[in-house]
């Protein structure tokens, strides 16, 4: 069960949040303009990293707001939380 | 006849305290401060139980939690029953009554028995092997397989005990009240760290506090006199919080564990009632320190599991602790010197020492001395090569071991003995250590896996990190305390340490016998029955990871999690293998490190706790008024309102024909209810939905249609413009939690630049939702100066008024085609709005009516229900609603997907209306749609998704999605049912009033 530094309300229980899968995966500004393999790459693709990986997490069950987590799924140590629209920090 | 074996009276035990219990429905006596164990042994029982496979007698091995085969049924027959105890850990009181597992039908004739003579026929994989074939079978098998294995019996009833579940934070958790545990926690609570200490025994001290070896001294004093002393002054110690009786079950990621704490189960049944019986306590520690000691590990040799052969330390303990002695003639079997300190124990105490079989050359230390000037006879490097005695152990052989340890040459030696302690060396228990998810080690020399890597803010300390010897323990500890507690100075820095030095070790994982393995039962796991030769099996036959060979042979798959055999198995393995065990690996242990009970895991969260459950402002009227409820999400809506006991079906005709013919009236509180304000709403709305809102008029209704990212429909509902700025969205009753965490993370993550705020307020609206022709009447009754005209209140209009001194929001919008009022008031108001309606509507027979009528007026309307006639495959387009998809709109939320080259398949699933040949036959929702049966196999063309017979076109109809379904209008399908195939037709899903008539009538 990890212990995640919320950005908004410090540390609180896993139990308290929601994992949204893989970070700085931008919505199109355009998505008409895309091929179906173009948006097919945006909707389905994701990575799946053993080691060092960004990811989206939800405090849903406190103050609901989306961040940042880079995260080392081999072992499970978060690494950094940061804010949504901020830079990811540099490994 | 039993025999008293209590020979000494013990500090621990209290001997005016005389305690009755029933084992086996037999009545022993024991005293307060006994365990069932050693209870039992007092009363010279060692036959407990039977092994799971081969029914061996076996009995009592160990004094702690590692305990493999005195599992037993605690209060067999009570509701206070529980299966899969250990007996080493149940603590006797009067009345206890308990009973051996695993044997049929009594531990002393147990007809399954027969296995262990049949023992050629069920090698490593038996079960695997036999009784795959021919599959059919299987279930007979099944049968005999079940009645004669099981491990106890599950209660029946309901549980009479109340469990709780705590959050404890500290700034160190100290696991284990041995030596160092109490050390390490007095210190780091001196130093101003709030400190909680957990223990799984009832009392502090560990093995050390009844160390009996005169050649160990801590500031010159015995080492247990010199402990009693430090745990004394933990009573004066602020900052630090004892708990006993408290067992940790689960090491998680970043020090957070999960203890079960013991608080009734020694207690009497009359002290038991209206207390917490157990509570978990869900641990979160900035710093951890592992003192959870070592396992002594037995000796693999043939026939090492018969009643009477024991743990060297465990017999150690019963005669130190309990005072109890194991057996009138003992033996001691060792490769080490701990069996020496169990031999002078109970030399000390008059007890019978008949021989040592030591598998060493020699040993020099000054207690083995101090064996020989007792006269107890050793024998260097022997081993024993059998043993006897079936339901208690009689005899032992042994023989001179080679000088490589393989096998055994000369003369056979018996010796009558009725009890065998065997000392293989030390396990540390690292089983916490590696729920952690920290790494281990193996040390080559001490033959032994050592914690290396740590993950988390820990420490082991003691023998679990790998210090057997008090001097190593004192020293390491204090380096390791300064370092994670950052402090100078410890009480440990002045402790002087004397300890009787031991060299020599000789550690050989399967000792050999006269006889060939196949011939001989080296018990590895005593619980599952794997042994030596079934390990050795499993590598011929080819299994060569670990984790494979532990499920072939079953080893370490017992409720023991094979504490004290993993070892030797890893190293049978090693050595056959020819490979390094640290190359090896180790399997995993899991949580829980101890079964824990269903009690203590839910802990309150039972009955009317076991979920969160939600009632409308209505619900009392609903409850009076005879309601029957169905669970929608967590919500408990009203159903249907049978009258006279009326059945289901009766029940939703009448109420369906009532809402069409006159007027109903149904609780719509629950619908999720999202209020939005900003300046970009309208915007945010139009990126949302399919359709689009910028052109929406204040005052007015939309229905909309909301997808996934993937195009499939996701949810629905009404939302209306309250203002420029200000619009309140209604969600389904299920998707109201979703949809409001889906638009935020759009706000949040795509579209931060809009102004837009999202507020729930679905628990702050009662909405009765008033509908059927003479609708209009009741809310003119109730609300004489609004009006209802069509000019001034249309279909898909809002109105803000007051109904006497409450504000309302009425919607004039409908889910059932009629002329119908959607009336929301501040919630506490829901209940009182309800009966306003109820009393003006008497005069038109207004009828409540529950979900299942509005599902059936809606499915007549051909509305769909997400969820219901969607199931995330489903487009608008496949739903036949294009018509709420914007084609102007550049984007929304999609929209992108509705053009992939799959969404746009002409042959994908489509709703469409089934009508049967047969009006009176009703269809059942899921079943499969067909057009062929000539085939085979048949092509399944889709399901039905809702069915109901409705009373209002007097015939059944309902809803499908069927492959290409849009261009079949007319055509005859089949619905293959397990008796008969029903003949239905495609028709238009909107069966009633396909003009929309009645909305304005
Ligand atoms: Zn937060």
């Amino acid at each position: 069960m990890f212990l995640i530094n919320c950005p908004y309300c410090g540390e609180r229980d896993q139990q308290e949040f929601k994992a949204g899968g893989e970070a700085h995966i931008e919505r199109p500004k355009q998505p008409t303009e895309l091929s179906d393999d173009e948006w097919a790459e945006y909707l389905f693709m994701r990575k799946n990293i053993k080691g060092v990986q960004f990811e989206r997490w939800n405090h849903a069950h406190g103050c609901r707001k989306w961040f940042n987590m880079v995260r080392d799924t081999s072992n499970d140590e978060i690494k950094a939380i940061y804010k949504m629209g901020e830079k990811p920090p540099s490994q | 006849m039993t025999k008293n074996l209590r020979v000494k009276s013990s500090e621990y035990i209290d001997e005016t305290n005389r305690i009755s219990f029933k084992f086996n429905g037999k009545t022993y006596h024991g005293f307060k401060g006994d365990t069932l164990a050693s209870a039992l042994l007092a009363n010279d029982v060692h036959l407990v139980g039977r092994s799971f496979k081969y029914h061996r007698p076996r009995g009592i091995m160990t004094s702690g939690s590692e305990e493999p085969n005195a599992i037993v049924q605690v209060n067999p027959g009570t509701n206070r029953t529980e299966p899969n105890v250990r007996a080493t850990e149940v603590e006797i009181y009067e009345g206890l009554e308990a009973s051996s597992q695993n044997c049929w039908p009594s531990v002393e004739f147990d007809i399954g028995g027969i296995n262990n003579f049949l023992s050629p026929f069920f090698p490593a994989g038996f079960y695997y092997k036999t009784f795959m074939w021919p599959a059919s079978f299987w279930e007979k098998y099944e049968f005999f397989i079940r009645h004669s294995a099981g491990l106890g019996k599950s209660p029946t009833t309901t549980d009479p005990d109340i469990y709780d579940h705590r959050n404890v934070h500290c700034d160190v958790l100290v696991v284990g009240a041995g030596i160092s545990g109490i050390m390490a926690a007095k210190n780091a609570a001196k130093n101003n760290f709030k400190t909680l200490l957990v223990e799984e025994k009832n009392e502090l001290g560990g093995s050390t506090i009844y160390e009996n070896n005169e050649f160990n001294k801590i500031d010159n004093k015995a080492p247990s006199e010199w402990l009693k002393k430090e745990i004394e002054e933990l009573k004066n110690i602020k900052n630090l919080e004892i708990k006993t009786r408290t067992s940790v079950a689960a090491y998680h990621q970043y020090n957070y564990l999960l203890a079960r704490e013991n608080l009734t189960d020694h207690l009497e049944a009359k002290d038991k009632t209206n207390k917490i019986r157990q509570r978990l306590l869900k641990i979160r520690a900035k710093k951890v320190i592992l003192a959870t000691g070592a396992l002594e590990r037995p000796l693999i040799f043939n026939n090492n599991d018969r009643p009477g052969i024991m743990l060297s330390s465990a017999i150690k303990k019963y005669s130190e602790f309990y005072g109890v002695a194991c057996g009138s003639k003992n033996v001691f079997f060792t490769n080490n010197d701990s069996a020496y300190e169990s031999a002078i124990s109970l030399y000390n105490k008059g007890i019978n020492v008949e021989a040592i079989i030591d598998i060493r050359e020699q040993s020099e230390s000054k207690i083995v001395k101090k064996v020989k000037e007792a006269g107890i006879k050793i024998y260097w490097s022997h081993s024993i090569v059998d043993t006897t005695g079936y339901k208690r152990l009689n005899s032992i052989s042994i023989m001179k071991l080679s000088n490589d340890g393989t096998s055994v040459t000369g003369s056979k030696i018996s010796i009558s003995c009725d009890c065998l302690g065997v000392a293989g060396g030390w396990t540390p228990a690292v089983h916490l250590y590696t729920q952690s998810g920290s790494k281990l080690k193996f040390d080559e020399e001490k033959k032994v896996f050592l914690p290396n890597q740590n993950t988390s803010e820990q420490i082991s300390v003691g023998s679990c990190g790998g210090d057997f010897k008090i001097d190593e323990i004192i020293k390491n500890l204090n380096k390791k305390l300064k370092d994670t507690l950052n402090i100078n100075e410890t009480d440990l820095d002045s402790i002087k340490v004397e300890i009787d030095q031991e060299n020599s070790k000789r550690n050989i994982w399967l000792l050999p016998s006269d006889k060939p393995l196949g011939k001989t039962k080296p018990f590895v796991d005593y619980q599952n029955d794997a042994t030596a030769k079934d390990i050795k099996l499993a590598l011929r036959e080819g299994f060569r990871s670990i984790e494979h060979v532990k499920r072939y042979t079953t080893t370490g798959m017992g409720t023991d999690q094979g504490k004290l055999g993993n070892m030797h198995a890893l190293g049978i393995i090693a050595d056959t293998a020819g490979v390094k065990m640290g190359e090896l690996g180790t399997t995993t242990f899991r949580p829980p490190y101890t079964p824990l009970t269903f009690g203590t895991i839910v802990g309150r969260n039972v009955g009317k706790f076991f979920d969160i459950f939600r009632r409308t402002p209505m619900n009392d009227w609903h409850v009076e008024n005879k309601a029957e409820f169905e669970n929608v999400g967590q919500w408990k809506r009203a159903w249907y309102y049978p009258i006279n006991g009326e059945t289901m079906h009766q029940a939703v005709q009448r109420e369906s024909k009532a809402a069409r013919e006159s007027a109903g009236i149904l609780d719509a509180s629950t619908l999720g209810k999202i209020d939005i304000q900003g300046s970009d709403a309208s915007e945010f709305l139009n990126r949302v939905y399919t359709n689009a809102w910028s052109k929406l008029a204040i005052g007015k209704c939309r229905y909309g249609l909301m997808l996934n990212e993937d195009g499939m429909v996701y949810d629905d509902g009404v939302t209306t413009r309250l203002g420029e700025n200000h619009y309140i969205m209604t969600t389904t009753t299920g998707g109201a939690a979703n949809v409001l965490g889906k638009l935020e993370d759009y706000l949040q993550t795509e579209w931060p630049e809009l102004d837009v705020y999202l507020t729930s307020v679905t628990d702050h609206y009662a909405t009765a939702s008033l509908c059927g022709p003479n609708s209009k009447k009741i809310l003119k009754k109730i609300i004489p100066d609004l009006d209802l005209s069509d000019e001034n209140f249309p279909h898909m209009s809002f109105k803000e008024v007051n109904i006497g001194s409450i504000q309302c929001r009425i919607m004039r919008i409908s889910f059932t085609g009629e002329h119908s009022y959607e009336i929301n008031v501040q919630a506490s108001y829901g209940k009182d709005l309800w009966e306003k309606c109820i009393e003006a509507g008497q005069e038109f027979n207004i009828t409540p009516y529950g979900t299942e009528t509005m599902h059936l007026l809606r499915a007549e309307k051909g509305f769909i229900i997400v969820g219901q006639d969607t199931d995330g495959t489903m487009t608008p387009i496949d739903l036949q609603m294009d018509w709420i998809v914007s084609k102007k709109k550049y984007d929304f939320i999609g929209k992108r997907s509705l053009y992939r080259s799959d969404t746009m398949r002409e042959d994908r699933k489509q709703l469409v209306g089934l009508l049967t040949d047969d009006p009176n036959i009703v269809l059942e929702e899921g079943a499969q749609i067909v057009s062929e049966l000539n085939q085979s196999p048949i092509e399944m063309l889709g399901h039905v998704t809702s069915s109901y017979f409705s009373p209002n076109l007097k015939k059944s109809i309902a809803l499908a999605v069927v492959r290409g379904g849009k261009d079949m209008m007319g055509k005859k399908l089949f619905v293959p049912m397990e008796n008969k195939n029903i003949n239905v037709t495609v028709a238009n899903p909107v069966f009633y009033d396909e003009k929309n008539e009645r909305l304005n009538a």
